[in-house]
């Protein structure tokens, strides 16, 4: 068994991929028997292009996508060499990291909910500063220019950036490096960008490039803040695919080539600006800078962060405050009144979103947790480890755009008749989510101490034994948190949700993206609140079942 | 009794020889392998076990009698292993550790009777139910020379197992050591770099 585990693995998680790619490439080509679709052409293409106010939304998603990823790595970065290895960084640290397990759907909401022309912001500055009574008539959620979705992107991605660095911090000797460039007078920024940060680079250069797919193809939030006439072009892209209109599935095939273009555009350019950076940061060196008075550089760098956390927390206490509001009319700044009215009125219909859910991210994330840990035990008795290409193989899901792949896999699954069922749902969930365990797991189990396995053979234990009893009850804690890690990765999924569910199944996170359009906020708040309280309570059990389990261990405690 | 004899044993790691052995080591003169860090010596006790990296390559065989040991998978050597650090398994209690080593058979209540003796026999007693991690460094090393010694080991490979002890301790520890795998018969190969250990070992000095 356990030596098919890797096969297996890489089978789960490319295979969709490919055939998702493949299935998206044959009609944008013409190429879909089951729609009449029997000969080759490049109409498709002509007639995708021709589509009025379609060079707009390209343009739109590969500047707002650059534009989010550049400023969100700045505040990462700018932090971290500011404020590593200060009691300030650790206590930001203890902060930020929650975010993480936030959809991205529910904190794209709470941000709504903050800056909306009637939002909580305006709410507060009036009437005593702007005089005003009534909202003001301004696009501010769904601003043509895409700022507004820029900003969600970069609070929902600054916790994820900020946990691969640290991650990879160390493996670099920062301490010794920056206090010899401290030495030589350098300030903590200039000692960070030169000493460490070019390895940090190196290590998290695919995570990087995951968030620039992810910004320049995403869907849900730009749903919720980005601009609507006309959208980015996966918005476009995915109402084109929802659409009764069969023939707009072969404009949306090719649209969906076209955003794989964009996508690897926007890598291209970024790894030109990778390329300029270096070159500027190796000649800043060479002529000496210092930076030695960096002070307002490292203020600014922590005020972004705070902000960061700040955005997302508060979004969330406005979304559950809105849940529970019974009178909440401008300008006042909280309800008059509160109820429980909402969530009674909301609670039998959330049931069966609410179930999808659970039954959903439980079952994709025990797959992935199991094949996981095969093939990381695999590697552990055979000390053989897959490498570098391996790290690729795990991110190509994140790197190829969902709307790229996603659609054609669902065209796929229509054809072998497995679409809109629990197991499609589960499968493809199980393609996000096995990156996120893997890449949770991995480290910690890869750092457990081999001696131990090797006392336990040596005592007589099988491999087998030596597994069940040595290594994976050690692992308890790594392996739930990874496990929590993807279960909110599997609540978060909105996309592949909504194209392979194809509205027989839904979910807390489609759910809450499909009434953001509507006007009842009340509602709204219950099932963004739903949805971060499950990843929540995922981490909560990850945390508790351990210190139950080892309660009287002290040793389990204080290295897990 | 018979002796763990090494024949012919090379290990190289890429095309560099770490060490070549050829030596046998018995319960009255165990073997001392002595040699600076990066020279090899942990790694002979690694292909030993069964667990040395895919990095090396090793030549040869080891012996105890008719039985060539390194054909065996690691599980069924029963060659125990004393590391620097006594690593006692952080999940289980004391007596957990000492059950998991102790082979299958007998009954629950009889199990648990061998590990108290065992434990009352280094000092130990009533300590079972203790979280390893709250025993002293003397006691956890004993524990662990108990844990190995229920395994029922047909030798004993030693790498560097008093390095991490206090002054006083190492020297009561060595003695229960080598005394205890004399009194049972065991072969006994160890690596250092202290001369102490070799000196307390008698027995055999290869220098690597």
């Amino acid at each position: 068994m356990l030596r098919y585990a890797p096969a297996l693995t890489i089978a789960l998680l490319i295979g969709p991929v490919l055939f998702g790619l493949a299935a998206t490439l044959a009609p944008a080509f013409g190429w879909l028997p089951s729609l009449g679709g029997m000969e080759l052409t490049f109409d498709h293409f002509h007639a995708f292009l021709a589509y009025p106010g379609v060079p707009l939304p390209l343009a739109l998603s590969l500047a707002t996508g650059l534009a989010a990823t550049a400023l969100g790595l700045l505040i990462t970065f700018a932090f971290v060499a500011g404020w590593a290895g200060t009691p300030t960084f650790a206590r930001m640290q203890h902060a930020i990291s929650p975010l993480l397990a936030i959809p991205h759907a529910a904190a794209a909401l709470g941000l709504a909910f903050l800056v909306a022309p009637s939002g909580f912001l305006m709410r507060l500055i009036s009437p005593w500063l702007t005089g005003l009574e009534r909202p003001p008539d301004w696009l501010i959620v769904g601003d043509p220019w895409g700022l507004t979705m820029i900003a969600g992107l970069v609070v929902k991605e600054v916790p994820f950036l900020l946990l691969v660095t640290l991650a990879a911090l160390p493996q670099t000797q920062a301490v010794s490096g920056r206090r010899i460039a401290t030495s030589f007078g350098y300030g903590r920024i200039a000692a960070f960008a030169f000493v460490t940060w070019p390895r940090i680079y190196g290590q998290i250069r695919l995570a990087v490039f995951a968030v620039l797919a992810y910004a320049t193809s995403v869907v849900d939030v730009a749903v919720i803040l980005g601009p609507s006439i006309p959208p980015t072009l996966a918005v476009r892209l995915t109402q084109w695919m929802a659409d009764p209109d069969i023939a707009l599935r072969f404009t949306a095939s090719a649209g969906a080539v076209v955003q794989l273009a964009i996508t690897g555009l926007a890598i291209l350019l970024w790894i030109g600006g990778e390329k300029l950076a270096s070159l500027l940061s190796v000649a800043l060196r060479d002529h000496g800078l210092r930076m030695r008075r960096d002070g307002l550089a490292r203020n600014t760098a922590l005020t972004a962060m705070m902000a960061t956390a700040a955005t997302v927390f508060g979004g969330l206490t406005v979304l559950a405050i809105w849940s529970v509001a019974g009178l909440w009319q401008f300008p006042d700044t909280f309800p008059e009144t509160l109820t429980t009215r909402t969530w009674a009125r909301a609670l039998p219909s959330m049931g069966d979103s609410l179930a999808t859910t659970v039954t959903v991210a439980i079952a994709s994330t025990a797959l992935a947790t199991l094949l996981t840990l095969g093939c990381l035990e695999r590697e552990t008795r055979t000390g053989r480890t897959g490498g570098n290409r391996a790290l690729w193989l795990l991110y190509l899901p994140l790197i190829v755009p969902q709307v790229s792949f996603v659609f054609g896999l669902q065209l796929f699954f229509i054809s072998a008749r497995f679409d809109a069922t629990w197991a499609a749902l589960v499968l493809t969930h199980l393609v996000f989510v096995l990156p996120y365990v893997f890449l949770s797991l991995s480290d910690p189990w890869r750092a457990q101490d081999p001696r131990y396995g090797a006392l336990a053979a040596g005592l007589g234990a099988k491999p087998s034994r030596v597994f069940w009893r040595i290594r994976l009850p050690m692992m308890t804690k790594p392996a739930l948190t990874a496990a929590a890690v993807g279960f909110a990765v599997s609540v978060g999924q909105y996309l592949p949700t909504l194209l392979v569910g194809a509205g027989r199944y839904e979910t807390v996170t489609t759910r809450a993206v499909a009434l953001a359009s509507g006007g009842d906020r009340r509602v709204l708040g219950a099932y963004a609140f739903a949805q971060m309280v499950l990843p929540f309570l995922a981490f909560l059990v990850a945390t508790l079942v351990p210190a139950l389990l080892h309660r009287n261990r002290r040793a389990m405690v204080a290295t897990a | 009794m018979s002796a763990l004899s090494l024949h012919g044993v090379s290990i190289r790691l890429g095309e560099r020889l770490l060490l070549e052995v050829d030596a046998s080591a018995t319960a009255d003169e165990p073997l001392t392998v002595m040699g600076p860090s990066g020279s090899g010596k942990s790694s002979l006790l690694a292909w030993l076990g069964g667990f040395l990296d895919s990095a090396f390559t090793a030549n040869g065989e080891a012996r105890l009698g008719d039985l060539i040991v390194t054909d065996l998978p690691a599980s069924q050597r029963r060659l125990g292993l004393l590391f620097q650090d006594p690593l006692l398994f952080p999940h289980m209690s004391v007596a957990q550790n000492l059950l998991f080593a102790l082979p299958p058979g007998a009954t629950a209540k009889e199990r648990r009777a061998k590990v108290e003796e065992a434990l009352a026999r280094v000092e130990l007693e009533g300590l079972g139910d203790r979280d390893p991690a709250t025993l002293s460094g003397g006691q956890q090393a004993r524990v662990a020379l108990t844990r190995v010694l229920l395994s029922g080991p047909r030798a004993l490979l030693l790498d560097e197992p008093f390095s991490k002890l206090d002054t006083g301790l190492r020297e009561a520890t060595r003695k229960l050591v080598f005394q205890t795998a004399r009194d049972e018969g065991l072969p006994t190969i160890l690596v250092t770099h202290d001369e102490e250990d070799a000196r307390a070992a008698g027995g055999k000095v290869l220098h690597l």
